[in-house]
């Protein structure tokens, strides 16, 4: 209990905080902050594990988290069958091809030794390969995008219920990481940040692009939710007997029955967003207790002392016969998986797919900021660093306003220094967030929560 | 005649335009590798150091533009450019003090000052967006084009007209200058032969006597100017916008590692080769063989090899299968 002491204080000082935010702008707002600092819990536990674990650093969290989006779309929306009709066949075949391709080089890098030929023949069956895909997809795509353009015009997904697409984002992140991994990890540790950051970058572009698969962006929004709706709620009894008893006392000092019911409407209308919200929250609570128990497992399990052997001489764990390259991939697969999952959830909490809001900004240096913050190597600051940060990064504005307006009280309300500045409030964000990492990365350089390696 | 039809094609759409843009990442590219090569990591904060320095060159055409003083066919930008410079070396040494200092003397992994440069980026995008704001600005005055398509036309007789903007001259011209005068002092001067000592081995380096500090002030002096002028360039021949700035930073990273990191050569062609196969596979061929081929051969289709929306994408692959085959680069990297 002593030892953990710091890690409950910054715990309730940050769920004071959210509070703080919900009495005194509105509970809206404090669950919606709260539910994004969640999924950002989720994408630091991904980053944490794959840096403060083992060491790995991966810029590519941008691409993961939208392959999970991908994966929610892929899974819930009704499956198009004028487009399947249309252009299915084209793209299924297309798949086959590149399977075909991609076995075909693995095929010539197994038989062959290592030559200029090999070299040759393996560019030749790729660029045949995008040939003859590109020959045979064509037709099929011109064919699946003019079915409907307006509302679908491309190949929809499964109809399943979207939690599955969790599981299945992890599933989609995770193969995207196997082959990145197989692909990159020998690098040094810059180049593989400036090659995972380039990769991410050409998976939003393929994702932009191809409108047969989700739309491009042209975004696909309404998607199915796990929560019930909120038009729904407010006309269901039990919810408006509950909202009724909740607010009773305010309700009892309006004597006048039409008003008394024009006020439960408000409060009914009020309650039905609040509560769809903590269904959310309730869902992804879930996930962030299930990882938090799996990954501590892990960090005082013996693989997880040999990942910390790894992380800190490489030799010589290779040298005590432990597997560097294998066990370097499968945190690499883990970590982007959970990623995927954080995707998944973020696409299933906004109902929609927008794939030109996919920034590296954003998704990647931010969930960056949030590992070093909070405490590398050390779950409970990842997941700590990720309230900390998303925090600030939604209050930041406010904040900005309130510092602008004291700083420039000497100053005329039209005075255009004061003008130009409460215009710029939204950039303070950047400037506490780069600041923020710059104080913390000097004084604190383990983060608010440091790695605490104790062996049980 | 189709033939040569065909030829001012490919220069009007693909050569000049690619050799532009291919001259603004080089620049980009050799501010990268400097920093690599001399104080080794990889500057994540390139992209935004760049559009700081456009932001002054933008400010300071602003007020000539107000006082009146301009270059007449010229764009006031290229008198604005050497007082910019001067407040970015400034803020480049400023940062270099507060901040990189100081895990350079700890001796710091590169990982670590990676890190520390987001925090830069951080803070460099918003003084740019808190100073000029986040919209697209256009700072070109003078004289647009050297030569306009309509005038080409009528002077030589041919159906295709070749435009060259004043602003890709300036450009290519000004990178043609400003590289071989880097090259002239890195090859031949002592400080530059010093600093490429510095960048081989350290260690040797400090043996024999050479000041670290003053390596380090003329390597960010030379990368600010670097900066400025490739981001002001970018931003006469397209537009300034905080958000393309930060963006530019991924090919010029592609160019900097094609062409070898720490090699500053390599870097002024890598900075080529992803500006040429970037449009070269994204250019739609259809007219080019509608002047070579035979009529009875024309094609349909565009003969795009990749659709334009792929153009960050194809210089991140070529990046990738660099990496994969050449991990040091097409020419070796990591020699000053």
């Amino acid at each position: 209990m002593r030892k953990n002491l710091n890690v409950i204080a910054a715990y309730s000082i940050m769920m004071g905080l959210i509070i703080l935010v919900g009495i005194f702008q509105s509970w809206n707002i404090a669950l919606s902050i709260f539910n994004l600092c969640l999924i950002s819990a989720v994408m630091t536990m991904g980053a944490n594990i794959q840096w403060g674990y083992a060491g790995l650093i991966n810029f590519g969290i941008m691409g993961y988290t939208a392959l999970g989006g991908l994966a929610a779309v892929l899974i819930s929306v009704n499956p198009v069958q004028d487009a399947w009709s249309a252009g299915g066949l084209n793209i299924l075949f297309s798949l086959l091809l590149i399977i075909g391709m991609v076995l075909a080089v693995r095929y010539v890098l197994k038989k062959y030794e290592k030559s200029k030929t090999r070299t040759y023949i393996i560019a030749a069956i790729i660029i045949l390969g995008i040939i003859i895909i590109r020959f045979v997809s064509e037709p099929g795509i011109e064919a699946i995008e003019e079915v409907d353009p307006a509302k679908t015009g491309f190949l929809g997904g499964f109809g399943l219920p979207i939690i599955f697409s969790w599981i299945v984002g992890a599933l989609f992140a995770g193969g995207l990481a196997f082959v990145i991994g197989k692909v990159a990890l020998g690098l040094r540790a810059d180049y593989l940040a400036i090659a995972t950051l380039l990769i991410s970058e050409i998976v939003i572009a393929i994702i932009k692009h191809e409108d047969w698969l989700t739309r491009g962006v042209k975004n696909v929004i309404g998607l199915k939710r796990p929560a019930p709706y909120e038009v729904n709620l407010q006309q269901t009894d039990w919810f408006i007997n509950l909202v009724e008893k909740f607010n009773s006392g305010k309700l009892n000092l309006i004597s006048d029955f039409a008003e008394r019911q024009a006020a439960l409407n408000q409060f009914v209308i009020e309650g039905s967003s609040i509560f769809v919200k903590l269904c959310y929250s309730g869902l992804f609570l879930v996930v962030v207790i299930i990882l938090l128990i799996l990954t501590q497992k892990a960090l005082y399990s013996p693989w997880g002392r040999m990942m910390r052997a790894i992380r800190d001489n490489e030799e010589a764990a290779n040298a005590m016969g432990k597997n560097v390259v294998k066990q370097h991939l499968l945190i690499f697969v883990l970590g982007s998986a959970i990623v995927g999952i954080a995707g998944a959830m973020l696409v299933t909490q906004d109902g929609l797919f927008t794939p030109g809001s996919y920034r590296p900004m954003r998704y990647t240096f931010l969930i960056w900021v949030m590992v070093i913050v909070g405490g590398s190597g050390n779950n409970f600051g990842a997941i700590l660093g990720g309230f900390v940060v998303w925090f600030l990064w939604i209050e930041s504005a406010p904040i900005g306003l309130y510092l602008v307006n004291l700083t420039t009280s000497g100053l005329d309300d039209t005075h255009f220094l004061k003008v130009h500045l409460i215009e710029s409030v939204p950039y303070f964000r950047f400037l506490m967030m780069g600041a923020g990492l710059l104080l913390i990365m000097r004084y604190r350089p383990k983060g608010i929560l440091p790695e605490k390696i104790e062996i049980k | 005649m189709d033939f040569l039809n065909a030829i001012i094609l490919l220069l009007n759409y693909i050569f000049i335009p690619a050799l532009a843009y291919g001259s603004q990442l080089a620049l980009g590219a050799i501010f990268v590798t400097l920093i690599y090569g001399i104080l080794r990591f990889a500057n994540f904060a390139t992209g935004d150091m760049m559009s700081f320095g456009t932001m002054f060159t933008i400010l300071f055409t602003w007020y000539f533009q107000s006082v009146g003083i301009s270059l007449g066919v010229l764009p006031t930008a290229l008198l604005a450019i050497p007082f910019a410079i001067i407040f970015m070396i400034g803020y480049m040494l400023l940062i270099d003090k507060f901040v990189f200092k100081y895990y350079r003397v700890n001796k710091s992994p590169p990982v670590q000052l990676a890190m520390v440069s987001i925090g830069v980026m951080f803070v460099t995008q918003a003084v740019v967006r808190i100073i000029i704001g986040p919209s697209d600005r256009r700072f070109f005055d003078g004289e647009k084009f050297l030569i306009r398509a309509g005038e080409f036309k009528d002077m030589t007789g041919l159906n295709e007209g070749l435009a060259i903007k004043s602003t890709q001259v300036i450009t290519i011209l000004v990178t043609v200058i400003l590289v071989s005068t880097l090259f002239w002092f890195l090859n031949k001067t002592k400080t530059g032969k010093s600093m490429r000592a510095y960048s081989d081995n350290e260690d040797l380096a400090l043996l024999s006597g050479i000041d670290p500090k003053k390596i380090v002030m003329i390597t960010w002096i030379i990368a600010g100017i670097l900066a400025t002028i490739g981001g002001a360039l970018y931003g006469l021949d397209k537009s300034f916008k905080p958000f393309t700035y930060f963006n530019n930073m991924l090919p010029i990273f592609a160019a900097a590692i094609v062409g070898g990191i720490g090699n500053p050569f390599g870097a002024f062609l890598g900075g080529y080769v992803i500006a040429f196969s970037e449009i070269l596979l994204t250019y739609a061929y259809k007219k080019f063989f509608m002047y070579v081929l035979p009529e009875s051969m024309e094609p349909d289709g565009l003969i795009q090899l990749l659709s334009t929306d792929y153009k960050f994408a194809v210089s991140f692959s070529i990046l990738v299968i660099v990496l994969l085959y050449r991990p040091s680069g097409i020419f070796k990297g990591k020699v000053l």
